[in-house]
């Protein structure tokens, strides 16, 4: 079995996988029974001036009956006292000395990060989290996102932090600028030993049509929010690997966003991650899905042949490049097997109206010899529908052919097909040596 | 390996279909991901094994279908052949929340063959093992019967690193997995390769051997640590009438039995009629099982009324749309034996006489309880059932653990297979071996 154990920055745990500061670090009992479940390390609640809080909160999308693809929080930081907080944490730690309890925390005086530093390291804590990233609320007031979207003020305050701390500073990062280096190198000047992203994304979840009130609506007012769960997780990835190949950053990662199993997990570190962070998911199903997320990542990491997870660390990283660097002589094409298809025609459809009109059906292909086309709807003359070799459930005229010769490779077909391994993109050997856009432009 | 089930003019193995077949890789996606995985899940309550289902649903989901592999055998050994023969409408999947809400619940039962083959497979392809036996210790168990409760406590207890030897007086190892189980539910050869797997553990086999016959229970006290009694139940029961032993009057598993392994039997080409009398599944399973084969007309006799029936409702229906009627409230009083046999009963409640002619008549009231027999000491309960503590799975009788058929008087398979376990478990905590294991399980 590999092992997971990370070291980030000096924040040591059994595994990578922490719980994000927010509803489910809220409170030591509720981080005790995380660590008793598995979770590596655990981002406390973020820690703050005593704040208030509202009621409603949450707001979710579903997708074709999926809940909670997406989640909207009006929530703030801690809305429970400091010193109990201080006190729990201290309670975890004296029980939990291998999981790591990160804190949280987010105030905006000079003198009140020295003092608030200094309590949670006397607390126990095994490293800090700026929050920079709230983008609701608290940047109204100069905090979280507000900070976060001022590199010049970011580096202060965490130049401040890492000075106070001893501690390892981990700086979390808003995801609501315009290119997450300029947040990232901030933090990096500043002297942050690790950041961590991405915290949510400004939106508003939608409106009750009949009240006017934007979701979640507290009385007869809805506000923005911050949006998160398994719809951000590309964005999250981009922002993570952006930081992760730029020579400049030179500090550890911590992934956050839409993960929910192991596979998710995986996809952060290979992007350059070390740790990963969760809160939808949990907040979803649990402190249990950290059982199959140990499991699932300890047999990948065996199937790969991988010792530890730390080999896994950034091994996609040089394979993400500029779009002036890729091979515009690779071809690859779809192909369908008709022994898989069931005959929904969605490939085709996609490919009709929303691609580049390739596939055709053996119905279209009949008026095609009454010539009205050459390119659309029905295939080329020239293009024979291969005979089918195999009976296929009834409906072999409702397998789609490709056309070759025209298909530009784009996958969408692929994307669009419910039936796995059905539809296949091959590489077709374009018989001319690799060429990207930069080597034609020197 | 060699196929054992010889069936008459091929009949089973070309004309019934697995009921439940191996899931498509779309299948199991699709079904997985409806599995709302719930917290505290009703499937697992009612699960006798107490597998954790949503947690191995989501692993297939997320792709870690090894995971969810071991999560199933961690608890159930014989997680292969379960996945196909527990009745789960009646357990898992009729547990399912789904169900509340008028959705059809999750196929539990395919979903758990698709992980466990799986799993099975990866283990061929990447040449390795789900489960690797601990050390070996110096304590040994001798276990009687090799049916699944004995096949699941000697593999928990050798990968514990427990020297296990199982006694099997039949030449076939299995118990009623490899005799009684209909075949559109599972294939013996399938049960048999099952257990081959298990035996890679590194426990033995010792066929054709009766403890009681061939060897005493004293004197496997005498020579293991303990000794766990996995017999089952025993012969078909006789209705004590008239004429019960003429030819043509079978008994349900010995029918069974025949129709599965025995390589020379064949059912008689002008069989025309048979008559079942019972009311449980042996005698709703036997019943399809002849008219699946073609005998054109078989009735089940029962002497109450068909709702009183114990036998499953989907099994009943299965066994209405394959062709067989059911005749209710009729108590069994002489078999006359012309040159077809009649089965003479009376109302159960008018005493009504009423005659059924059939050229066979297959009896499945039940089964002898005699494994209590085994050791004079074991104390029996007023059903003829071997009495156990639930929390230890101790008999009566200083070092003799029980489970299976035998304690509960004839349930499901995966009921066994918890027993065993949990006596594997019970031992292996009483002798300070590995990490203390428990599940938390329904008796009922
Ligand atoms: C017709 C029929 C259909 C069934 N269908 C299903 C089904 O679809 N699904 C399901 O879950 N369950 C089914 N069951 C029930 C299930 O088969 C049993 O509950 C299960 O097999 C019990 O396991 P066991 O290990 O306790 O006993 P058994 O399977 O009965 O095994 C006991 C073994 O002990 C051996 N033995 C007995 N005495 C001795 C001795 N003195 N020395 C050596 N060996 C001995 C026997 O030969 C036998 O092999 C069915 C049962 C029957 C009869
Ligand atoms: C209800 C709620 C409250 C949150 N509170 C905080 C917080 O106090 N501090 C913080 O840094 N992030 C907070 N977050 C953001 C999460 O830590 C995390 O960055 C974000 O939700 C993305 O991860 P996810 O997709 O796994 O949820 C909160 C998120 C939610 C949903
Ligand atoms: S989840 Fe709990 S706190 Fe939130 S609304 Fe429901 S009951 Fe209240």
């Amino acid at each position: 079995m590999a092992n997971l154990a990370i070291n980030m920055c000096g924040i040591k745990s059994p595994n990578p996988f922490w719980l994000a500061s927010g509803p489910p670090a809220n409170c030591g009992e509720q981080v005790m029974r995380a660590f008793d479940a598995g979770w590596g390390g655990a981002v406390w609640k973020t820690l703050g001036k005593p704040i208030v809080n509202v009621s409603s909160r949450l707001g979710a999308v579903d997708h074709k009956g999926n809940r909670m693809s997406g989640l909207n929080n009006i929530e703030l930081i801690t809305d429970r006292p400091l010193d109990t907080n201080f006190k729990e944490i201290y309670a975890v730690k004296k029980r939990y000395q291998e999981q790591a309890v990160v804190v949280s925390l987010m105030v905006e005086s000079k003198a009140e990060w020295r003092e608030i530093i200094r309590r949670a390291e006397d607390a126990g804590a095994d490293g800090l989290e700026l929050n920079f990233g709230c983008p609701h609320g608290m940047c109204e007031r100069g905090m979280g996102s507000s900070v976060g979207q001022e590199p010049a003020i970011l580096e202060e305050i965490t130049a401040w932090a890492v000075d106070y701390a001893n501690t390892p500073v981990l700086i979390k990062l808003t995801p609501n600028i315009t290119d997450i280096l300029d947040p990232g190198i901030a933090a990096a000047k500043g002297g942050a030993h690790g950041l961590s992203l991405i915290n949510t994304i400004k939106s508003i979840i939608g409106v009750n049509l009949e009240t006017m009130v934007p979701l979640p609506s507290v009385r007869d007012k809805g506000t923005n929010g911050g949006y998160c769960g398994p719809a951000v997780k590309p964005i999250a990835l981009h922002m993570v690997a952006a930081l992760a190949r730029d020579p400049r950053i030179q500090i550890p990662l911590s992934g956050i966003g839409g993960i929910g199993n192991w596979r998710d997990a995986a996809e952060f570190i290979a992007l350059g991650a070390t740790s990963v962070q969760v809160c939808t998911a949990v907040m979803h199903y649990g402190y249990r899905i950290v059982e199959d997320m140990i499991d699932g990542l300890s047999n990948y990491l065996d199937d790969m042949n991988m010792a530890s997870v730390s080999n896994l660390i950034g091994k996609a990283v040089p394979n993400f490049t500029e779009w002036g660097n890729l091979d515009l002589n690779y071809r690859i094409t779809a192909n369908i097997d008709e022994e898989k298809c069931i005959g929904c025609q969605l490939c085709y459809i996609a490919c009709l109206d929303g691609a580049h009109q390739c596939i055709h059906t053996r119905q279209s292909h009949c008026s095609a010899y009454h010539g009205e086309s050459d390119h659309g709807i029905y295939p080329r003359t020239e293009i024979q529908p291969p005979v089918l070799h195999k009976a296929n459930g009834g409906i072999p005229d409702h397998v789609p052919f490709v056309d070759e010769d025209e298909c530009i490779g784009c996958n969408l077909c692929q994307l669009v097909c419910p039936v796995p391994g059905c539809i296949t993109m091959i590489e077709q050997d374009s018989k001319i040596a690799a060429k990207t856009w930069q080597e034609m432009e020197v | 390996m060699e196929r054992v089930t010889n069936l008459p003019d091929n009949r089973l193995e070309k004309n019934f279909s697995e009921a439940k077949p191996l899931y498509t890789e779309s299948e199991a996606r699709i079904e997985a991901n409806r599995c709302i995985y719930c917290y505290d899940a009703p499937c697992t309550t009612a699960c006798p094994a107490g597998i954790d289902i949503p947690g191995f649903i989501r692993k297939i989901a997320s792709g870690n279908i090894r995971g969810a592999a071991k999560t199933i055998f961690e608890v159930n050994l014989l997680g292969v052949s379960t996945a196909q023969v527990c009745p789960v409408e009646e357990l898992c999947a009729g547990a399912c929340v789904y169900n509340k809400d008028n959705v059809p619940p999750i196929n539990i039962g395919r979903l758990q063959r698709f992980a466990t083959e799986k799993g099975l497979l990866w283990e061929q392809d990447k040449k390795s093992t789900l489960f690797s036996p601990q050390n070996q210790t110096d304590r040994k168990v001798a276990l009687i019967g090799a049916g699944p409760a004995s096949l699941a406590c000697a593999g928990h207890l050798t990968l514990a690193g427990v020297k296990s030897i199982i006694y099997e007086k039949d030449d076939l190892p299995g118990g009623l997995n490899v005799t009684g189980i209909a075949p559109y539910k599972l294939f013996t050869d399938a049960a048999l390769e099952e257990i081959e797997w298990l035996k890679q553990f590194g426990f033995e086999i010792q066929t054709g051997l009766e403890v009681g016959r061939d060897i005493s229970i004293d004197h496997l006290l005498e020579n293991f640590d303990a000794v766990f009694l996995g017999a089952g139940l025993g012969r078909d029961k006789l209705p004590g009438i008239p004429g019960e032993d003429a030819a043509g009057v079978w008994g349900a598993t010995e029918l069974i039995k025949k129709i599965k392994n025995d390589r020379a039997f064949k059912l008689p080409a002008n069989l025309e009629s048979v008559n079942v009398v019972g009311g449980g599944n042996s005698a709703i399973d036997i019943a399809r099982e002849l008219a699946l084969l073609g005998v054109p007309e078989v009735n089940i006799v029962y002497r109450r009324t068909i709702s009183e029936m114990p036998g499953y409702r989907h099994e009943l229906a299965a066994a209405r749309q394959e062709g067989v009627r059911m005749f209710e409230r009729a108590v069994p009083v002489e078999i006359i034996a012309n040159d077809r046999l009649v089965l003479c009963t009376k109302h159960k409640l008018t005493g009504e006489p009423q005659q059924f002619e059939s050229d066979w008549i297959v009896l499945a009231i039940g089964n002898e309880r005699d494994a209590g027999q085994l050791s004079p000491g074991l104390e029996i309960d007023e059903k003829g059932c071997v009495v156990v503590d639930p929390d230890t799975m101790k008999t009566s009788v200083a070092k003799i653990y029980a489970g299976g058929d035998c304690i509960n008087g004839g349930k499901e398979v995966v009921n066994a297979v918890a027993d065993g376990r949990d006596a594997a478990w019970s031992m292996l905590r009483e002798w300070g071996i590995g990490e203390a294991q428990q599940v938390r399980r329904n008796h009922g």
